[in-house]
């Protein structure tokens, strides 16, 4: 026999001690967002003479609005169908076919999940530009074409820059469900005697659907909420979206009310659009998702495994390759169009970039601080958060899930534009600190670290803590004895994801920001407003290696890569 | 070589600020330094606000100056968000929008500070009451990169940039983020009507923010003519070697005055008195008319050779009143023009 069994009392003593942290917990959610939600919300209707429609009838007869709000969804929706017709190929060359170099891919689509998109836009602006970019010189040079190849000022340009860093949502849709569904259902088609072709449209293809579909979804949000990339590449064509018009109803003289106006329409929209995709999510009854073990066939490709690999390397060309050579380039160049011969070549950017620019260390060091404390707090929350909806602690377990995931629908932009209004006023004033880019970057990374937190419980079988609980131990001590350690690897996971999130946040900080409370993201463009190629190139490297310090440290804690597929 | 010019100037700044700082002015001096730091907004080009704020730092061991750069309208938005909340930052404003300057000394945000030596500078670099001086002036040019654009090509009027020719081929920096450009507008608006902008976006003109941006995007061959932009950066990058030339249209160059004051409300009053004064020297003007390519209000500073006096130019200029009643008519047309 192992310990005795303590006793009715101390087993209940151990209940309620932890029941006053998971109230706090659940309130601590509610405080955090139904605040700034319920100001943006009465901003959006309140006038001197009480409650009004007029700034939504006057955000949305403006024609300037209109065009925005259009060409917002023009871009989601393309960026959705260029992710899937890029991303759902791959994913399924690297779950189902022998198509060599698989690690490569996977590492690269990682690479390109991580990447600060409006550094992408930056370093495409140099690849092509119409006429100083260099893929655009290089065609001229030997096509001897006068036109440009391609015109990255433009929403074609707008829209491939953003799906190429938004496909990996779609990749990882597909290739995690294509890694459940068993061969077997493919396998006894074939040998009722389906072509290949067959097999795919009748068996495969209905199976995957619903992750396409969500793919889909996941890309048309992150398009809808992206503030950096339109703002480098739509601004200098003449053309707004809907968050660079929100921004912009900030400039002197501010148009708050108007901005919670277009705020409060767009946070519906996100939200039906994931409740469609929960929908078809929800719907997948089949057996053969979902469940584990079976057989995986492997499609062997023949002549098609080096044509195959090409393609993958091609897209990566354009995500990683020349983007990142690009970055690299200007760093060191004096003049980012020219080649990088020995005249041209300068360490000047850096040491600009760090000793005579006196806003690089402030911001370096506000965006540590950041991302170590809202990694850290977060974490913690997150972890809180699915344990108690995990493990049913609390009566209404599900609305703390519910809420953990909310923030998904908020668009960085609409999550700032909510804050700056609630925490601009007594009685708490945090504009101007650090705490409010803490709240804004809390909330909004909240949902990957919680989807983290909660895939870690659930593979978490509970029935050691049942007997640890079984054998008298209150659920505090459980939870230190038991579950922690189970669970430390997947909550280092959660603490990296929410750290990366942090660290290349824009869209909430630009709103949010004061002179003393800049971050790199913002710095980076302010300097992007000025033209200063070099010193932008230089932080971005910085960045780009702090990002990729991070991923390396999830691989390690948990033994594979951060796309969540075990090969 | 450049920075070797800047350094040695720097020395000679140095040298003759140390001079002058004598018994009467210690006690200033020892309560800036109590302060020890100044907070600067300025929209004065990056590297050269830094350069300037290295000049002081040098002048003033152990008072630090803190650069926050950016745009005339970021800095004013700024400036009235943090005074919404209540956020005190900013010392010392200097941006290229005067209009700027009438609305904050009217929302009584600015502080009565005259510097030293400003007394001999023209009218229209003083304030009649005493809230606010010019520290730098330029002007909106033409300007092409010659490699690109052939000698019989060149646009010698703003009227000239209107041929279709130049269709996708321009670039404008945004008059809602620089004051450069809001004062370039209203002074072509006041000279040949709204039509011109009208006209001018229909050559889908590319838009980039700051009034120093048109000179990086002309000088890398991303468009061929720049509409507008500051003069002193487009010399800058000229003297660096890169292929571009400038042009003063015959109409006339819009004059852009950009006044500095002290805030009501500086947390560092003394250090930005002592900024203030420094930064209106003779010598530290000089600084700006010889590596920065700036025109002052001093009387004493000499330009260099290889560019216009302002006196030759012909010299458009506006009524900051104006610039400020029609600060919203400027960037909303704009917009309605030029799409962004």
């Amino acid at each position: 026999m192992a310990t005795p069994p303590r006793g009715l009392a101390g087993r209940l003593s151990g209940v309620e001690r932890s029941l006053p942290v998971w109230v706090l917990a659940a309130l601590g959610l509610v405080v955090l967002m139904a605040l700034p939600l319920a100001w943006l919300a009465w901003i959006s209707v309140s006038s001197e003479r009480g409650a009004t429609l007029a700034h939504y009838r006057e955000a949305f007869t403006d024609t300037a609005l209109q065009k925005a709000l259009w060409n917002t969804v023009v871009l989601a929706f393309w960026v959705g169908l260029v992710s899937v017709a890029v991303g759902a190929p791959l994913a399924w060359l690297t779950a189902r076919t022998d198509v060599p170099g698989k690690s490569l891919i996977r590492a690269l689509v990682m690479a390109s999940f991580v990447t600060p998109p409006f550094l992408g836009a930056f370093a495409w602006v140099m690849l092509a530009g119409p006429n100083a970019g260099l893929l655009n010189k290089l065609w001229r040079e030997w096509t001897g074409a006068s036109d440009a190849l391609v015109n990255i000022f433009s929403m074609p340009g707008l829209v491939f820059v953003v799906a190429i860093y938004t496909f990996p949502y779609v990749y990882i849709m597909i290739a995690n469900t294509l890694a459940l569904i068993a061969s077997d259902l493919e396998e006894a088609a074939t040998g009722l005697g389906a072509g290949r072709l067959t097999v795919a449209r009748t068996i495969t293809l209905p199976m995957v659907m619903p992750a396409v579909v969500s793919g889909f979804i996941l890309s048309v949000l992150q398009a809808l909420a992206l503030f950096g990339s339109p703002a480098i590449l739509a601004l200098p064509a003449g053309f707004h979206t809907i968050t660079t018009q929100v921004w912009s109803f900030f400039h002197f003289p501010p148009k708050t009310e108007t901005a919670a106006a277009v705020s409060i329409p767009l946070l519906l929209a996100t939200a039906l659009l994931l409740l469609v995709q929960k929908r078809l999510l929800g719907r997948r009854g089949y057996a053969s998702v979902g469940g584990k073990g079976g057989q995986r066939r492997t499609i062997r490709l023949r002549g098609w495994r080096y044509p195959a690999l090409a393609g993958c390397l091609a897209v990566m060309a354009c995500a990683i390759f020349l983007p990142y050579s690009m970055l690299a380039k200007a760093a060191f160049a004096r003049a980012w169009a020219q080649p990088l011969t020995r005249d041209n070549f300068t360490l000047g950017n850096f040491s600009f970039t760090f000793f005579e620019y006196g806003a690089t260390r402030a911001a370096i060091v506000n965006t540590l601080e950041l991302g170590v404390m809202t990694a850290s707090v977060g974490a913690g929350f997150v972890a809180l958060l699915a344990y108690i909806s995990n493990r049913r602690l609390v009566p209404g377990h599900q609305i703390v899930a519910f809420l953990a995931l909310a923030p998904v629908v908020i668009p960085g932009v609409v999550l700032a534009v909510a804050l700056f209004i609630a925490y601009t006023r007594p009685p708490l004033l945090l504009y101007g600190t650090l705490w409010i880019l803490f709240i804004a970057y809390l909330t909004k990374e909240m949902p990957v670290g919680y989807a983290q937190s909660e895939a870690t419980f659930r593979a978490i079988p509970s029935d050691l803590e049942d007997a640890g609980r079984i054998l008298g131990a209150g659920r505090l001590r459980v939870l230190r004895d038991v579950t922690v350690p189970l669970a430390r690897s997947g909550v280092i996971a959660a603490w990296c994801f929410i750290f990366i999130g942090v660290i290349r946040e824009l869209s909430a900080s630009i709103i949010l920001f004061t002179p003393n409370t800049r971050v790199m993201s913002v710095v980076i463009f302010d300097l992007k407003e000025e033209g200063q190629f070099g010193a932008i190139a230089v932080l971005g490297l910085v960045m780009l290696a702090l990002t990729f310090a991070t991923v390396s440290l999830v691989q390690a804690v948990l033994g594979r890569d951060v796309l969540g597929v075990r090969e | 070589m450049k920075s070797l010019v800047v350094s040695v100037m720097v020395l000679v700044a140095v040298l003759a600020v140390g001079a002058r700082v004598d018994a009467a002015d210690d006690a200033r001096v020892a309560a800036a330094k109590k302060e020890g730091k100044v907070v600067w907004y300025t929209s004065l080009e990056l590297q050269t606000s830094e350069r300037i704020a290295k000049l002081f730092e040098s002048a003033y061991p152990g008072i630090k100056v803190e650069v926050h750069r950016t745009g005339s309208g970021r800095i004013l938005q700024r400036l009235m968000q943090e005074h919404q909340a209540n956020i005190k930052i900013a010392d010392v404003v200097h941006t290229s929008d005067a209009g700027h300057f009438v609305y904050l000394k009217k929302q009584k945000l600015l502080a009565k500070y005259t510097p030293a030596g400003t007394d001999k500078f023209p009218a229209g670099f003083k304030d009649a009451d005493g809230y606010h001086y010019a520290f730098r002036a330029t002007v909106n040019v033409i300007a092409y990169n010659t490699k690109l654009v052939p000698a019989a090509d060149v646009p010698r009027t703003w009227k000239d940039l209107l041929d279709p020719k130049w269709k996708g081929k321009l670039v404008t920096a945004h008059p809602g983020y620089s004051g450069v450009i809001a004062t370039h507008v209203l002074a072509l608006v006041n000279l040949h009507g709204w039509d011109y902008f009208k006209e001018l976006a229909q050559n889908r003109v590319m838009i980039v923010q700051s009034a120093v941006d048109p000179a990086g995007v002309v000088a890398s061959g991303e468009r061929q003519v720049a509409v507008d932009g500051g003069e002193y950066f487009f010399y800058q990058t000229k003297k660096k070697g890169n292929p571009l030339e400038i042009v003063y249209p015959k109409e006339g160059v819009p004059l852009v005055v950009s006044p500095s004051a002290i805030t009501s409300f500086a947390p560092h009053p003394n250090a930005a008195r002592l900024f203030t004064d420094f930064s209106f020297s003779r010598d530290v003007q000089q600084v700006l008319a010889d590596s920065e390519g700036l025109y002052t209000g001093h009387p004493d500073v000499k330009y260099p050779s290889d560019k216009p006096k302002p006196s030759e130019l012909k010299l458009l200029t506006v009524d900051p009143d104006e610039l400020e009643k029609r600060n919203e008519e400027i960037k909303k047309r704009f917009v309605e023009f030029f799409g962004a």
